[in-house]
């Protein structure tokens, strides 16, 4: 386009405001308590304790809180450029020399890009190498590209894999050691950046391996991982203002999954719903409606989940609310169920 | 010796006496191949038979390992990422004591520690498991930098084939190791010319290999991969010059497919080659009067 010297044109319409997203925006409520870095935190604290732990990333550690780590032992941190192949066959490599290995980059590439090496070089030989993975399910308004909405449904059928997909920056905290002390292969659904800080509020611990009652509740139950717990504990406090009693089971480890804590649950009259930040297709919704199928329990379980289908891209709040993952949707969604 | 490189041999060639000794370990690991071969009727045994003297250089003269303790910490680590050649790796694993020559004939079969693709879950000495080609160069450089963060000494070999050259993987480990300084490992690339759908310049050309290994900073000598003696002196250069200076190297290594054996090097180039019942004791005698420097 040429450059000119007319003066544009004026208009006295105002603009409506754009709604605008950044590309990794938090989503933290305003206001909302949050913790800054709590990975990159937690691997520092772990690798104090076991000189064994060392970090690597593909191109991606500022971005999956990963240079907190760097910094703290820059001789203990491997940067492989954006090559996620080399990122995880390393890794293997590393785990085979007896290290235990961190390695980092978005979901979408570790599950998209690098599925064979994850699967034949680390998961095969059952290494002890942590997959973290950044921008699961819908967290980025980027579209498809880094939209990671399918990635438990692609790792679900990875043998050996442990699948971590934690609600808030006590999650993360409390699970960094133990994914570092558990034989074999895990994947972890990773938040950065200021993380909410949510599980403080309840006599909640994390375990890897088991769901936990977070709230009983006469009417519903809620069994949920991800930030998706966040939402459901919201819910659950917005629905009691309509009577609606609401119980959650927050399900941190998808496999293996604590099926029994979740059956025990299922098995009463209550509205069951499943509630996750992934496609409907393969990731908490059919973990629990398999679990349901297999033990002969004829109960309906209602899902919230990302349909099946691309993404926009867009501000997250405003996708989260199209896509039904907001509080709002989630109360209308089950008061229409309870008619 | 077709030693080709843009840097001049810099040490003394190796002596007639180690060539000697490195020739005959070919010739074990060519005849453990044929063993194998036997059982299966068909197989892999092209490829042992061209990379046996590359397996017998690094067995026989540069791994430093104990036989009887295969994950010994302190050993050199050799890496196949070309899960087919492992015919020839169990040869080899047999000729270094690893693996007891008398199992070689369970290769292929129901419940052997030997599986048609090399898998380190099923047998001693076998460090990755190979087949989905392009991974080996990836976890050679994740294993030579945690040595090193480790302070131990021992060297990362990774054999791998002109066929992996096709996979970016490769390339992105090239970079790795360059980037990262990894003095202590090197890459053997057998370019046997030779890939599943065909020949490889018809399949997908890789060359100039020589230049883009050069290209990636890596120390980079090409060579016939059948001649015993310029593998030890490329081994050598290594030492003398790339390793001290962090300098991660490749030995590009021309072989030929079925090489020992007149029989199978003239007979049609096949990935997978089948011979005949009658044939194997032909091989044998082709392979043991090649050997002697006498006609079969």
């Amino acid at each position: 386009m040429s450059a000119t010297t007319e003066a544009p044109e004026t208009t006295t319409a105002v603009k409506p405001k754009l709604k605008t997203s950044a590309m990794i925006a938090s989503f933290a409520d305003p206001g909302q308590k949050t913790a800054a870095a709590p990975f990159g935190h937690a691997l520092v604290k772990a690798a104090e304790a076991d000189s064994r732990i060392v970090g690597l990333t593909a191109d991606l550690g500022k971005y999956t809180d990963m240079h907190i780590f760097a910094k703290a032992f820059p001789e203990r941190f491997f940067q492989m450029g954006m090559a996620e192949q080399l990122l995880f066959g390393a890794a293997a490599g590393m785990a085979e020399t007896g290290l235990i290995p961190f390695a980092s980059t978005y979901s979408v590439f570790a599950a998209r890009r690098a599925y064979d090496f994850l699967c034949l070089d680390i998961a095969e030989p059952n290494l002890n190498v942590n997959i973290i993975g950044g921008l699961p399910g819908l967290t980025t308004g980027y579209g498809p590209s880094h939209q990671a909405t399918e990635d438990m449904a692609i790792f679900r059928g990875m043998p050996n894999l442990t699948i971590v997909d934690p609600c808030d920056s006590v999650d993360i905290e409390q699970a960094v050691p133990q994914l570092a002390a558990s034989d074999g292969p895990t994947y972890l659904r990773l938040l950065r950046g200021n993380v909410p800080t949510v599980l403080d509020e309840y006599d909640y611990k994390f375990e890897l391996g088991k769901a936990k009652v977070l709230r009983g509740g006469n009417d519903v139950v809620f069994v949920s991982s991800g930030l998706m717990t966040m939402r459901a504990l919201q819910a659950a406090d917005a629905l009691a203002k309509h009577n609606v009693d609401v119980a959650v089971v927050h399900t941190p480890t998808i496999k293996p999954f604590d099926s029994a804590t979740v059956l025990a649950e299922l098995n009463t009259d209550r509205l069951a719903v499943t509630l996750e930040n992934h496609t409907v297709v393969g990731g908490l919704f059919e973990t629990v409606a398999s679990a349901v199928v297999t033990s002969g329990l004829g109960k309906r379980v209602i899902p919230v989940a990302l349909p099946d289908q691309f993404l926009d891209a867009g501000a997250l709040p405003t996708l989260h609310e199209r896509y039904g993952l907001s509080v709002d949707r989630i109360v209308a969604k089950v008061l229409a169920e309870l008619g | 010796m077709t030693l080709s490189s843009t840097e001049a041999a810099p040490v003394s060639a190796p002596t007639t006496e180690r060539i000697d000794r490195i020739r005959a370990a070919a010739y074990r690991i060519r005849h453990n191949a044929l063993t194998m071969g036997e059982v299966q009727g068909q197989g892999y045994v092209g490829q042992a038979l061209g990379a046996a003297d590359m397996f017998a250089s690094v067995y026989a003269d540069q791994l430093t390992y104990r036989a009887e303790d295969p994950h010994w910490e302190g050993r050199d680590r050799f890496l196949l990422s070309t899960g087919h050649y492992a015919i020839g790796h169990y040869a080899a694993l047999a000729e270094a004591g690893i693996v007891p020559v008398a199992e070689l004939e369970t290769y292929g079969s129901d419940d052997s520690r030997l599986p048609m693709s090399g898998m380190s879950t099923y047998t001693p000495g076998m460090e990755i498991s190979g087949g989905s080609l392009g991974h080996g160069l990836t976890i050679a450089v994740g294993m030579a930098l945690g040595l090193r963060l480790q302070g131990s000494a021992s060297r990362v070999i990774n054999f791998l084939s002109d066929g992996e050259l096709d996979e970016g993987s490769t390339w992105e480990a090239a970079m790795g190791a360059h980037h990262h300084q990894l003095g202590h490992l090197t890459a053997m690339v057998d370019i046997n010319a030779l890939q599943a759908d065909g020949a490889t310049d018809t399949v997908l050309r890789t060359e100039p290999v020589t230049e883009k290994w050069e290209s990636f900073g890596w120390y980079t000598q090409r060579v016939d991969g059948n001649d015993v003696g310029a593998l030890l002196a490329a081994f050598d250069n290594i030492a003398a010059v790339a390793a001290p200076v962090g300098r991660p190297s490749v030995i590009l290594c021309d072989t030929k497919v079925g090489r020992g054996v007149p029989l199978l090097e003239t007979r049609e180039k096949a990935h997978f080659m089948r011979i005949e019942e009658n044939e194997w004791q032909i091989c044998r005698e082709q392979l043991t009067a090649g050997y002697e420097g006498t006609a079969a």
